[in-house]
């Protein structure tokens, strides 16, 4: 049960929250399927610190970037 | 028996229950185990491989024992712990396990095959024929209560709540912690297990600030919050906790329990230690307990549970179990397993003694003392055999919550690191009241954050302090020695294990079972580890532990799940107007999360008749259906347009203010997300309709895009599903009901044709009327304030009366829609259905901007020629429907191969005939094809025709 | 094939006589070799796809020089956390193939391996609760019977005929529609497949190599030649990664990314009771899986916790959506406690298909992103990686699960198959 901290509303419980993955840098539409596919689908899936997407969707509906430690779910500054 | 004086029981409120049958008695205050012993009950259950008769052990969470079969009025708990459930009055309750009974179990002649049963043995047997001969009857064999028949009903309460330190344990220690924390200014919440405070206080008769230590008891917690009877059984992230708070005796009178969220900002663990049992051979016997459980039995519940007690110990914790024994007119010897021995008044004390064996049918007869070796043995009589093995500290959620452990050879314990927690009390291996004080004082003001000038309690430093002599078992061959009564694990099962192999902790622990029971290994798990250093010759901190997991004791799921279960687990969405549909005599069903009326079935009328009535009646007359689910996304600013046109697969810039066009949204993968109209309401308005389900997933998607791929475009969206009604009046006479309802739009053909909108007043209410048709007949679209919704609903009922107007359902639609073609999202579609799949080729040629999802259909696959496709189709047979998910197959010899399958079919009213739509290989190039179908092993035939069978040219959604 | 070389058969005649022995007679079901400087082939992760691997490496292809490294204990991911299913009813013909070759391995693995799987073929019934669930069960049983798969459709008496204490009230949140079930689907025990296939790759003279983590690949050039280990650097021909739950961390190493995200997957277990369900069931609407252990235990789990995670505990807020769904299914289990409640780390791949083949990196192979199904999957998942690092090339069944088809678009998407809610 995580505690995240919204930019806008300060910490608050995970409920009010979505995750949204990793973030990524989309490239144009005229690159090569392979660099598409790079985009699309690989992750970094990092164990550690793991930069990820959330959302206070149950809240002010914020997109924001968060870093985390996906081994033991600590919150990074 | 029961002592005449003394324990925390009420004498006043005897209270009567039965055990196995037989007419017993207890008092408030006495669990069921304690008034068991009270009656002289030895056997109480029987273990679990084994069938080894077994009585009472422990006295609270670390029985491993007494398991039984609890009823009392409705409620029912198959495996209650005997050590923890109050005793009620008219409470029913019955060993399990055992047949006809524990005290008599005819399965107990398993236990003359041990030999043959070692640990893991089902590993290399059971193996021919196959392990299916063996299983019934070994599963018949397993498990401890029965399920009941009953289904208990009772709502669970869930609390949340936060607090600047938790202090779990109300021990010395802990009450301590809380006192300083509070004194510091922190608000405390102090969570303990059991119905009084003070933990060992409770047995200890021992004195703190120079008076009786449950009065400082009383003073020391003014100004914490108290939860008793509450356990906190899990730890999980950033300083959340699980509590399940047992209200069954508590003073406002019975409740069911209470599970609580705390979220704490600091927490300080106090949680006791457990004592181990020493292992020796036949030390299971029922009269076998743990020391310092028989002096809880004696001094909280008044209970002697043996007359001529021998205590044997390796510690010096147990004296005290002695001397109150003695003062209790109990016959007491002590076997101290170390070389010397105090003297103590009263009490034989024999040093470098140990049980060397046990006997007496049915109970505890004799003990044979003599030193490790087993080189001289003398039998004593004796009733009760009190032991400790010393003591391991409850560390479970200590570790559960992130905290490191480290093996202390003096103290034989793994102990919490506490580097940077806060950890009070014997959970640090500290046995001393004093010192325990004097920690849960210092782990207070730490956990607080802040200084106080309180003073910290004072106790008298205990008399004896001798160190512990760890002792793992005794090397006499040929005995069993337990180490996890429930499971049967003996440590020569541990020594069979390590010696093939199964040297981790953990696969000890699978290959043995070892700690796997009820009692989750709280008293044999170190033993255990102990044992399995040895025989691998490794040291204990090189063994380490198993994980320690939650529940810290078994949770009933119905407390876990809370507010959850029942009526709010995933709790249907409701129309405005859900009274009216019900009241219409509307079948309701779930549809993604919603309920709504799949039809209106009549008197009589079964669902078959009743969607045919209802489509009919909306093809050639009017029909009226609620579309108030479907979502609405409003969607303002300068940018509107052409975010939503990098957003949306179809081009949306271009659409005119008034106008509406069907949309599909991609994912970045191609796939299709969703479908829906958008409609422009203005040069910076839009109106989004996503699927009734994907509204949160659309609305999420165009913020993340927003937000972080377009973060300078100037636009903002609102979800306003829940605030407007829709109702759809759909058929050849709908417009003169919509005529009639007044309002004063112009709702001509040149005025408002199909796919246009127009917003205006139903006198002082705001009113949006669309021209959109998902029936294929001229549809109206009217959405009012949600509040205006019944209003609204009765009159078009009203006003359509005179044309024949009819409700209709989910299921009627979805015969009109797959009449014309229409798509169902999720239905028709899956999760890799591209837009050309649907035949929308279009926007992918025309559209020259990176809308989401576009470069995804160029890939090689979404370029293929034979994807499957949508199409019509034909059943050869035309009064039979195909059941949807009926494939097409391609039929080479004896072989199939599935071509595909149906997303949708039924009997089309105005064709009185079967149609079908498919997502079919190739389905395009295949128009006028017959081909193979396929449904649960029966062939049949259908052709393949566009998808659309009625209007093809859309002549009736005009005019 | 011929017959593995245990040092001490398992049978019941072996019992009996060890019982009159004091059981001391067994020997080590495995050794614990210290690793040499170079094999033939090194297959890092020894749990149940791992150890299977460097068996039939072995085996079927007569490799003679295979270790498995193991940082841990044998087991000790995946394969020792899951809730022991075994199913092979998959919608796509890819699919199919790949976990009916799974399943058709286990059936005769007890006797292969001479070590009691016990394999409990008693059915895996999945649960519909709506019209619209039943037809799409329609179209995954008729994919299955057009692949071959043993499946029934069964209405909502049909379901209650399989389960007789699920919940009969229309009135459930799920009410029961109706289901389908394999009758060839069930659970094994799964340590016991761990420890099998350790007991006989050891016997045909695999090296397993507990508390060896690799910390990094040695590279000649382009291609990986050996590992870095805890224990000192191996050479390797050819190395086989079969690592779930520690995929992405292993291909960093490596150099590359993969379309995996690792998610926590939470079990439990309550107290043991008599027994009262007779299979497995599952459920697509509310993800929930569950069966009752030899043991007496109720066995089960759902859905993935909601944010990627390495950290192998379950959240307690999907913990007891878990729980809720449960007793909406089984109300009489309200009185049940709980016992234990973990999570194993999943790699979910993006189609809910595994990947089996080539990486990016040549000389390094990939049996990975199983999600949810791994434990199902592993006597094929073994099988065929052992094809391909003997033969360096695929096996129809494999080919399909290649890396490439991110490239190529051509997903296996099994979202409905992994039987959990996505």
């Amino acid at each position: 049960m995580l505690a995240l901290p919204c930019p806008h509303c300060g910490t608050r419980d995970e409920a009010e929250f979505q995750f949204g993955g990793e973030p990524a840098i989309r490239p144009p539409s005229a690159v090569t399927d392979t660099v598409w596919a790079d985009y699309v689908y690989m992750r970094s899936n990092e164990k550690g610190p793991h930069r990820e997407l959330w959302c206070h969707a149950g809240g002010c509906g914020q997109w924001f970037v968060l870093t985390r430690d996906t081994a033991t779910h600590a919150v990074l500054p | 028996m029961r002592l005449a004086l003394g324990g925390r029981i009420d004498r006043a409120k005897k209270l009567s229950f039965t055990w196995n049958g037989a007419a017993l008695t207890g008092f408030t205050g006495d669990t069921i185990a304690s008034a068991l012993l009270a009656n002289g009950v030895k056997i109480v259950a029987r273990s679990f491989k084994y069938h080894r008769p077994r009585g009472v052990f422990a006295a609270w969470v670390d029985e491993p024992n007494a398991v039984v079969d609890v009823r009392w009025g409705d409620q029912h708990d198959p495996n209650a712990r005997a050590t923890l459930v109050s005793l009620q009055d008219g409470m029913v309750v019955a060993g399990v396990n055992g047949y006809p009974s524990v005290a008599h179990d005819a399965a107990g002649a398993l236990d003359l095959l041990h030999r043959f049963l070692p640990a893991g043995f089902y590993y290399k047997t059971f193996m021919t024929p196959s392990w299916h001969h063996y299983e019934p009857r070994i599963r018949a064999m397993a498990g401890l209560g029965r399920v009941g028949a009953a289904i208990e009903t009772r709502a669970f309460e869930t609390r949340n709540t936060r607090c600047d330190v938790l202090v779990i344990g109300g021990g010395p220690a802990g009450i301590a912690a809380a006192r300083a924390a509070r004194a510091a200014g922190a608000s405390v919440l102090l969570v303990d297990d059991r119905a009084e405070l003070g933990g060992s206080l409770l047995w200890d008769n021992a004195t703190i600030d120079d008076g009786p230590a449950l009065d400082w008891v009383a003073t020391a917690i003014d100004g914490v919050r108290v939860l008793s009877r509450s356990t906190v059984f899990g730890a999980y992230d950033h300083g959340s906790f699980a509590v399940l708070e047992d209200r069954a005796t508590a003073p406002t009178g019975w409740a069911e329990p209470r599970l609580w969220v705390v979220r704490a900002a600091q927490m300080v663990f106090a949680t006791g230690a457990i004592e181990r049992p020493l292992v020796f051979p036949d030390n299971d016997r029922p009269g076998i307990m743990s020391a310092n459980a028989v002096l809880a039995y004696l001094r909280q519940y008044g209970v002697l549970p043996g007359r001529r007690v021998i205590v044997a110990t390796n510690n010096d914790s147990a004296y005290a179990t002695a001397i109150a024994l003695r003062d209790a007119g109990a016959v007491v010897e002590i076997a101290d397993a170390r070389p010397d021995a105090p003297n103590i008044e009263g009490i034989r004390v024999r040093p470098a003694s140990v049980p060397l064996a046990t006997g007496g049918r049915g109970g505890l007869a004799w003990v044979d003392l003599g030193p490790c070796d087993g080189s001289r043995r003398e039998r004593v009589p004796a009733d009760l055999l009190a032991v400790s093995g010393g003591w391991s500290p409850a560390v479970h959620l200590f570790s559960q919550a992130g905290g490191a452990l480290r093996w202390d050879d003096t103290l034989a314990a793994f102990l919490p690191d506490a580097a940077g927690r806060h950890v009070a009390g014997s959970v640090t291996g500290a046995w001393d009241l004093a010192t325990c004080l004097a920690q849960g004082h210092r782990a207070g003001l730490d956990a607080a954050g802040r200084a106080s000038d309180l003073a910290a309690p004072h106790a008298p430093a205990s008399a004896l302090t001798r160190p512990i002599l760890p002792l793992w078992g005794l090397d006499l061959p040929g005995t069993r020695q337990w180490v996890d009564y429930q499971n049967d694990v003996t440590a020569k099962d541990v020594r069979l294990a390590a010696s093939e192999g199964y040297r981790s902790v953990e696969h000890l622990k699978r290959y043995t079972t070892l700690g796997m029971a009820t009692d989750q290994g709280k008293t044999s798990n170190v033993n255990g580890l102990a044992i399995l250093a040895d025989a691998t010759g490794q040291d204990i901190a090189a063994v380490g532990t198993t994980k320690f997991r939650p529940p810290f004791t078994p949770v009933p799921l119905a407390a876990i799940a809370g507010l959850r279960a029942g009526a709010l687990f995933a709790p249907l969405r409701h129309l405005p107007v859900h009274d009216d549909h019900v009241a219409l005599g509307a079948e309701m069903r779930d549809y993604g999360g919603w309920a709504r009326p799949a039809c209106y079935r009549g008197i009589g009328e079964t669902t078959a008749a009743a969607i045919k009535r209802e489509a009919t009646n909306a093809r050639f007359r009017v029909g009226l259906f609620d579309g108030s689910s479907l979502g609405k996304i409003e969607v303002q600013g300068s940018d509107a347009a052409a975010f939503l046109n990098l957003m949306y697969y179809n081009e949306v810039a271009n659409l005119r203010p008034g106008r509406l066009r069907y949309c599909l949204l991609l994912r970045e993968t191609g796939v299709v997300y969703d479908d829906g109209v958008v409609a422009r309401l203005a040069a910076d308005r839009y109106l989004l309709s996503p699927s009734s389900s994907h509204t949160a997933g659309v609305l999420a998607m165009l913020e993340l895009w927003h937000q972080t791929e377009y973060p300078t475009m100037q636009v903002a969206f609102h979800d306003v599903t829940a605030a407007w009604a829709t109702f759809a009046v759909s058929g050849p006479k709908s417009r003169e009901i919509v005529v009639a309802l007044g309002g004063g739009a112009d709702l001509s053909e040149q005025a408002l044709p199909h796919m246009a909108m127009t917003e205006t007043m139903l006198g002082a209410v705001p009113c949006r009327i669309a021209r959109v048709s998902f029936t294929g007949e001229r549809s109206y679209e009217i959405s009012v304030p949600s509040g205006y919704a019944h209003a609204l609903w009765r009159q078009l009922l009203d006003l359509g009366e005179a044309s024949g107007i009819m409700p209709y359902g989910i299921e009627s639609l979805s015969v009109l829609r797959a009449e014309k073609g229409y798509i169902l999202i999720g239905t028709d579609t899956d999760g890799m259905t591209l837009p050309v799949d649907l035949g929308l080729e279009g926007p992918l040629r025309a559209k020259k901007i990176d809308f989401v999802g576009k470069r995804s259909l160029l890939t090689p696959d979404a370029t293929r020629p034979d994807r499957r496709q949508l199409v019509g189709l034909l059943p050869a047979d035309p009064a039979v429907v195909p059941v949807p998910g009926t494939h097409a197959v391609l039929r080479d010899g004896g072989g199939k191969r599935s071509l595909g399958w149906i997303t949708t079919a039924c009997r089309s009213p105005v064709l009185q005939r079967s149609v079908a739509l498919g997502m079919i290989e190739s389905g395009r190039a295949r128009m006028g094809e017959t081909i193979d179908l396929f449904h649960l092993g029966q062939f049949s035939r259908a052709t393949i025709v566009a998808p659309c069978f009625y209007d093809p040219a859309g002549e009736k959604l005009h005019g | 094939m011929s017959r593995t070389p245990f040092r001490t058969r398992y049978s019941a005649a072996g019992l009996l006589r060890q019982g009159l022995a004091g059981q001391t007679g067994w020997g080590e079901a495995w050794r614990a070799p210290a690793p040499k400087p170079r094999y033939d082939f090194v297959i890092i992760g020894g749990g149940g796809h791992g150890l299977a691997t460097a068996y039939y490496l072995a085996k079927l292809h007569g490799a003679n020089r295979v270790a498995v490294l193991e940082k841990g204990w044998i087991g000790g991911g995946n394969t020792g956390r899951n809730t022991t299913i075994v199913r092979s009813n998959y919608f796509f013909p890819e699919s199919a193939a790949l976990y009916d070759h799974a399943l058709r391995l286990y059936e005769g693995l007890s006797q292969e391996l001479n070590y009691n799987i016990m394999l409990s073929q008693r059915g895996v019934v999945t649960i519909a609760h709506s019209h619209h669930d039943m037809e799409l069960m329609a179209r995954s049983v008729n994919a299955m019977l057009i692949n071959g798969i043993d499946v029934e459709l069964l209405d909502a008496e049909g379901v209650h005929r399989e389960i007789k204490i699920a919940n009969r009230d229309p009135d459930a949140r799920y009410p029961i529609h109706g289901g389908f079930v394999q009758r060839r689907g069930g659970i094994a025990r799964h340590d016991a497949v761990a420890w099998g296939y350790a007991r006989a790759a050891d016997a045909m003279g695999v090296d397993i190599i507990q508390n060896c983590e690799v910390t990094g690949f040695r590279f000649d050039g382009a291609r990986v030649v050996g590992v870095e280990t805890s224990r000192g650097p191996i050479a390797a021909g050819r190395i086989g990664m079969a690592v779930s739950g520690h995929s992405g961390v292993l291909a960093a190493k490596a150099g590359f990314k993969l379309p995996i995200q690792s998610y926590a997957l939470q079990a439990m277990v309550t107290e043991p009771v008599k027994p009262v369900l007779d299979t497995v069931i599952l459920s697509g609407s509310t993800g929930i899986y569950c069966s009752q252990s030899d043991k007496g235990e109720m066995v089960f789990g759902a859905g993935l916790d909601l944010y990627p995670s390495y950290a192998q505990r379950g959240n307690l807020p999907v913990g007891q959506t878990i729980i809720a769904a449960l007793l909406d299914m089984f109300p009489r289990f309200r009185t049940l406690k709980l016992l234990r409640q973990w999570a194993g780390i999943v790699d979910v791949c993006w189609d809910y298909s595994p990947l089996i083949g080539r990486s990016p990196v040549e000389g390094l192979y990939l049996n990975c992103g199983w999600g949810t199904g791994g434990f199902k999957a592993i006597p094929a998942g073994g099988w065929l990686l052992a094809h391909i690092l003997a033969t360096g090339q695929h096996h129809p069944i494999s080919a399909p699960f290649d890396l490439n088809r991110f490239t190529t678009g051509r997903l296996i998407d099994e979202a409905a198959g992994a039987g959990i809610a996505h």
